[in-house]
């Protein structure tokens, strides 16, 4: 239990300084990709870094001084969250807190009060409803597999998680883009102008508040990727460059659907995403049980 | 550290411009110029901004809303005024309603001439804005510095020749760029 914590404090260490490294990189090539496939050049790589250190900088200004503790809270439970994942801890205990994390953001969204970011709090709550279910039904599968909630223990095993649970794989690639709030979902946030939410949940963050919510999307894009990545695990050590391939083209396969795909009303994200949910997990559940 | 320049988020607010302008600064932001290639993203949101891109003049009905709009934005903060409407009213400017340019409801860093303005011209605007907004974001960290150091000693901070000179210019609204650029668009 001891070890445990310790285990996971350094993790969550670990995983604010290479997360912030990794997921600003991320951003960056995201932005020069989509960039080019539009037919543009497209800014720097480092140019996510510039925009967060720029906002730290801006005047402190919020129309609810507790936004500032509610944004926090969010990405210090996000990064609790990464810590307990990358430590190869417990997988339902990580889904838990970056769950407890999104409802902080929510929380931060709802305390201006300005109908752009109430509304865009509560397309926000859709979103989780849409893809909490699949999460768990993953961590479910995983447990059936693997025997254990501990994500340290498909590094064990003498075949990847993908063998037995690639329906959820497919059912949680289609949830990364509610999650990552890609194009035909992005529907509590937009990175483009002129939207009809303004930019929804963010409508109202400023200066280092807005820095904290770009960081928080930064932590999230690494998690998912650790995520996909864990499907492709097993005891032999190439199995780990196979592991990080998988995720780059799952990453690179959701810049392309959020580049070529416009955006959805809530009620087709949730019913896309429960029907998915449902049909891969019950092929999963029989497919288990039928080996 | 990185100056806020590397990063200017804009917003863009249409006040009564023919819509000549509106075109052209959307198309310094498509493929063809590519205003994202210096960090320059169109967020549409005040607080999210740090330069304000105005075309068109002003006039009755809209001197509120600009005004609501820069007092939204943050500091370190630059307007720019794009196009002959938004310098001085320019083919409208004898019209019964309009006020004037923009610098008649809030202060204008650079004035960028044109009409319709084009968008190497704009993009010409925006490096002068950004130098504008560099040193803008100098001087507040200064203050900042200021500031501690008086709550530190108890002694009350002596503002530096640049703040004072600063100043003085936002008060007569016409910084040296501006003048230079209003020579060249007369
Ligand atoms: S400057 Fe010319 S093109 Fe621009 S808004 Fe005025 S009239 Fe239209």
């Amino acid at each position: 239990m001891f070890f445990t914590i310790i285990g996971i404090c350094i993790g969550s260490v670990l995983f604010a300084l290479l997360g912030y490294l990794i997921g600003g990189f991320v951003e960056g090539c995201d932005r020069r990709i989509s960039a080019r496939m539009q037919g543009r050049v497209g800014p720097k790589i480092r140019q996510p870094f510039w925009d967060i250190s720029k906002l730290f900088k801006k005047e402190k200004a919020s129309t609810n001084p507790s936004e500032n503790t509610y944004i926090t809270c969010a990405l210090v439970l996000l990064v609790i969250s990464g810590g307990v994942f990358f430590a190869g801890s417990n997988l339902l205990l990580s889904i838990i807190l970056s769950t407890l994390s999104t409802l902080f953001f929510i929380m931060a969204a709802y305390s201006s009060r300005s109908p752009f970011s109430t509304a865009g709090g509560a397309r926000e709550i859709l979103q989780v409803l849409s893809y909490e279910p699949m999460e768990y039904f993953m961590a479910i599968i995983f447990y059936i597999v693997i025997g254990s909630f501990n994500v340290i223990t498909v590094s064990l095993q003498p075949q990847p998680l993908i063998v037995y649970g690639w329906p959820v794989f497919i059912g949680m690639l289609f949830i990364q883009l509610v999650k990552l709030r890609k194009s035909p979902f992005d529907l509590s946030t937009s990175h483009a102008a002129h939207q009809e939410l303004l930019q929804g949940t963010l409508t109202e963050m400023s200066g280092p508040a807005l820095a904290k919510a770009k960081l928080m999307h930064w932590y999230e894009t690494v998690l998912m990727l650790g995520w996909t990545a864990m499907f492709f695990l097993d005891a032999r050590p190439e199995s780990w460059i196979v592991a990080v391939v998988a995720a780059i083209v799952a990453w690179f396969l959701d810049i392309w659907i959020d580049n070529n795909f416009a955006r959805v009303k809530w009620q087709s994200m949730i019913s896309w995403c429960w029907g998915i949910t449902l049909c891969t997990s019950i092929v999963n559940f029989i497919f288990v049980s039928l080996l | 550290m990185s100056k806020p320049s590397k990063s200017p988020w804009v917003i863009h607010y249409d006040a009564s411009s023919c819509n000549g302008c509106d075109i052209e600064v959307l198309s310094a932001l498509t493929p063809g110029f590519d205003l994202e290639r210096f960090g320059v993203i169109n967020t549409g949101d005040p607080k999210h901004a740090d330069v304000f891109l105005v075309t068109g003049g002003v006039n009755t009905q809209n001197i509120s809303v600009i005004q609501q709009i820069y007092d939204q934005m943050l500091e370190p903060k630059v307007v720019i005024a794009c196009g002959a409407c938004a310098c001085s009213g320019g083919v409208f400017h004898s019209c019964y309603n309009l006020i004037g340019g923009v610098d008649k409801a809030i202060p204008v860093d650079v004035y960028v001439p044109g009409c319709a303005v084009h968008p190497t011209q704009l993009i010409d605007g925006f490096i002068k804005g950004l130098e504008i907004l560099d040193k803008k974001a100098a001087l507040m960290s200064s203050k900042k510095k200021n500031k501690q150091i008086s709550q530190s000693s108890g002694v009350q901070a002596i503002p530096s020749p640049e703040a004072a000179e600063h100043k003085e210019n936002s008060l007569n609204q016409e910084t040296p760029v501006q003048k230079e650029e209003t020579k060249r668009g007369a």
